[in-house]
């Protein structure tokens, strides 16, 4: 495997390999520009992934330190766990359920369409639907999305039907087995889905997409991708001229060292991203790099989340298959005569045993808790997405009386829910249960968000330097050759899953980081 | 009887029994054991007394009460507790479980014969560090237990079987 230079100041730096960064890493070696990606966990493929809930959460979770606060349960029921990601080769990609959808056109010009939404702090896109279509094309073919390019829908497993008949019965109309990331037959070199049911603990036969052993090695055969692996990210150095000359990083060992970069680019999902811009402060910017608008770290997001779980008087066995194949989109639109903005995604979601007990309602004891434990073979489950409120107050920023393993600051999420989620919440709830209602569910549980799987916004794009930190190619308006490759950039989150629109804004940026880079301008 | 032993092993009940006290409904206790009263299971204690291991078997039925999951789970969730880092956290909340039933006229937590009355003993201390601490503890110790997810029909792992493409994934035939 190819090996750069700690002083080759030639290379790509990226932080992080999941689904931004891994994409950003290949595309850019597909084009023969040198990249050198620091991962900060270690490279699990397909035969060590662990079809157990517990084992697997702590094979690949991120567990360094965090805190929390704000009025959120997370920051009571999961006070040291604001977020469920991976730290590995892959990233979350890891762990992800799948879903790849495209965000609606309103949905990239919410200061416009919305209006004035008090304690908001909506922004448009500076780019719209239209300029990442192309991207979208391509995210959805490279990543083998069902229901585009030909590819047929996944079959539905018994938790869809269950969503289905109860959604039909509602009136919906926009109602299938999703557009997923999950070979319903075999392609690109990898199995169609066996139909296992572990697709968060990562996918034993291949079948869902991660960039841990699509992107990344496909990568490293051009010879121009080095992965380091157990390479955490410490901090980002610049020169006098405000350009940054590269990244200090520990090794396994917790050695230091620094690789030189002609360009880096951060992609350590919306927690870690902002948190390195912050611990990189300077005499020259000492709020942090990239940090001028004072934005960094502001307006995390984490969509509006939730779900309903349903017991019915006979077996539904919803583990079994695919976990998330069943979409309702029918609730996305934006439609304020609901009672607020934006819109909601339902999807087919289940836990197993040991995930159930801990998420159904966390803290609870007693009969009526067990109650529901008691029907897990009958119950059938969905999640909830929707479009959350960017907030300034909603942010990461570095607790100073928390240290992680290498003695820097650990990141404290606050985030409180706008009145806005609230209501969303509480409306989707509500369709939710009548949606099992509809098919006999003898009881329904409305089950609060788990830890944040969709982390986004805290380094938001933005049209001008004073509302954002990067522009519309994800690079930081302050600093030419730093780049956020991640969902960090997102201006607003939209209601659908965000993973195929990372990969297209990833696709996009190598694009761009390419040009500029032939220019000779970064 | 250094772990949970069930009654495979030739040890009659009457044997096993002999010079035990019953304890609560189902459990009895002997020199240094806990058992099932049907004496389908006994664990050795080391650390902490055995009245004490068995209320803390009938706390963590309290806390998560499942008929069809018989006191052995319970009992190896709270083996962990059978240690000398713990005995004297474990004795004070134990103490004030039982001081909580004296209040209420009762002999002991043991001793109180309704899960109604005992669950409203444990709202009186359901945010106590002790309280938190094993329910907290038994979501792993209880749920992630393989011999559990059975009871639930819950069916583990499936990759060795080749998921559930050929076996059911999609069989429901009611809906």
């Amino acid at each position: 495997m190819k090996k750069f230079e700690l002083s080759d100041n030639s290379v790509v730096v990226v932080i992080g390999t999941g689904a931004g960064g891994g994409t950003l890493a290949n595309e850019l070696a597909q084009k023969g520009i040198k990249v050198v990606a620091l991962e900060a966990g270690g490279r699990h493929l397909p035969q060590d992934y662990q079809n157990d809930e517990w084992g697997s959460f702590g094979q690949i979770s991120w567990l360094d330190s965090r805190t929390t606060s704000g009025d959120w349960r997370v920051a009571r029921d999961f006070s040291g766990l604001p977020s469920w990601i991976v730290k590995a080769v892959g990233g979350s990609t890891v762990h992800w359920a799948g879903a790849s959808l495209r965000f609606q056109e309103h949905e990239f010009k919410t200061k416009t369409v919305y209006g004035d939404v008090q304690g908001a702090n909506l922004l448009d896109w500076p780019i719209g639907l239209s300029e990442l279509e192309p991207y979208y094309d391509k995210a959805e073919k490279k990543m083998g999305v069902t229901r585009t390019n030909g590819i047929p829908g996944l079959p539905g497993n018994n938790n869809y039907k269950v969503f289905e008949a109860g959604a039909k019965k509602l009136g919906y109309k926009n109602v299938h087995t999703g557009n997923m990331a999950i070979n319903s037959e075999p392609r690109d070199g990898r199995a169609a889905c066996q139909q296992v049911g572990f697709c968060f603990q990562g996918c034993k036969f291949g079948a869902k997409w991660s960039t841990a052993y699509t992107e990344i090695p496909q990568g490293e055969v051009t010879g121009n991708l080095e992965v380091r692996e157990h390479a955490q990210a410490l901090k980002i150095e610049h020169d006098a001229a405000g350009k940054v000359t590269g990244v200090l990083y520990a090794d396994k060992d917790g050695n230091q060292h620094f690789q030189k970069a002609r360009i880096v680019a951060i992609a350590g999902n919306s927690i870690e991203s902002p948190r390195l811009l912050l611990n990189s402060a300077s005499s020259m910017f000492p709020d942090g790099l990239a940090n001028s608008s004072g934005q960094v770290g502001r307006n995390y997001m984490r969509h509006m989340t939730a779900s309903v779980y349903a017991a019915f008087d006979k077996p539904v066995r919803m583990w079994r298959g695919t976990t998330m194949a069943g979409i309702v989109s029918d609730e996305a639109r934006h439609d304020p005569s609901r009672g607020f903005v934006g819109g909601f995604e339902l999807e087919t979601l289940s836990l197993g045993l040991p995930f159930m007990a801990a998420f159904l309602n966390p803290g609870a004891w007693g009969r009526e808790f067990t109650s529901a434990l008691d029907s897990y073979e009958n119950m059938a489950g969905m999640w909830i997405v929707g479009e959350d409120m960017p907030q300034e107050t909603n942010r990461v920023t570095l607790n100073h009386d928390v240290k992680d393993q290498y003695g820097l600051p650990a990141p404290n999420v606050h985030f409180d829910d706008h009145p806005n989620d609230t209501a969303m919440r509480n409306y989707a709830w509500q369709r939710g249960r009548e949606l099992y209602d509809a098919v006999g569910a003898t009881k329904t549980y409305p089950t609060p968000p788990y830890p944040s799987t969709h982390n986004l916004g805290t380094n938001r794009m933005s049209a001008k330097a004073r509302d954002g930190v990067v522009n519309k190619w994800g690079q930081t308006h302050d600093i030419d050759n730093l780049f956020i490759s991640d969902g960090s950039q997102f201006t607003t989150g939209a209601a659908e899953n965000p993973t195929l629109t990372i990969v297209a804004l990833a696709i996009r940026q190598a694009d761009f980081i390419a040009e500029q880079m032939n220019s000779g301008v970064i | 009887m250094e772990t949970i032993k069930t009654n495979g092993r030739g040890i009659s009940r009457r044997d096993l029994l002999k010079g035990c006290v019953m304890v609560g409904a189902t459990l009895a206790v002997g020199s240094g054991f806990v058992a099932g009263s049907s004496a389908a299971w006994a664990m050795e204690t080391k650390h902490v007394s055995p009245e004490e291991m068995a209320t803390l078997i009938q706390l963590a039925r309290d806390i998560y009460p499942h008929n069809h999951v018989a006191d052995e789970f319970y009992a190896r969730a709270m083996k962990g507790y059978d240690s000398e880092e713990l005995k004297v956290q474990i004795s004070s909340g134990i103490n004030a479980l039982n001081a909580a039933a004296q209040g209420r006229g009762y002999a002991s937590y043991l001793s109180v014969p309704w899960e109604a009355d005992r669950v409203k003993i444990l709202q009186t201390m359901e945010n106590s560090a002790f309280f938190q601490t094993v329910r907290g503890n038994l979501i792993t110790g209880l749920y992630n237990q393989p011999e559990v997810w059975t009871l639930f029909g819950y069916e583990g792992e499936s990759y060795s079987k080749g998921g559930y493409i050929n076996r059911g994934f999609n069989d429901i035939n009611w809906i």
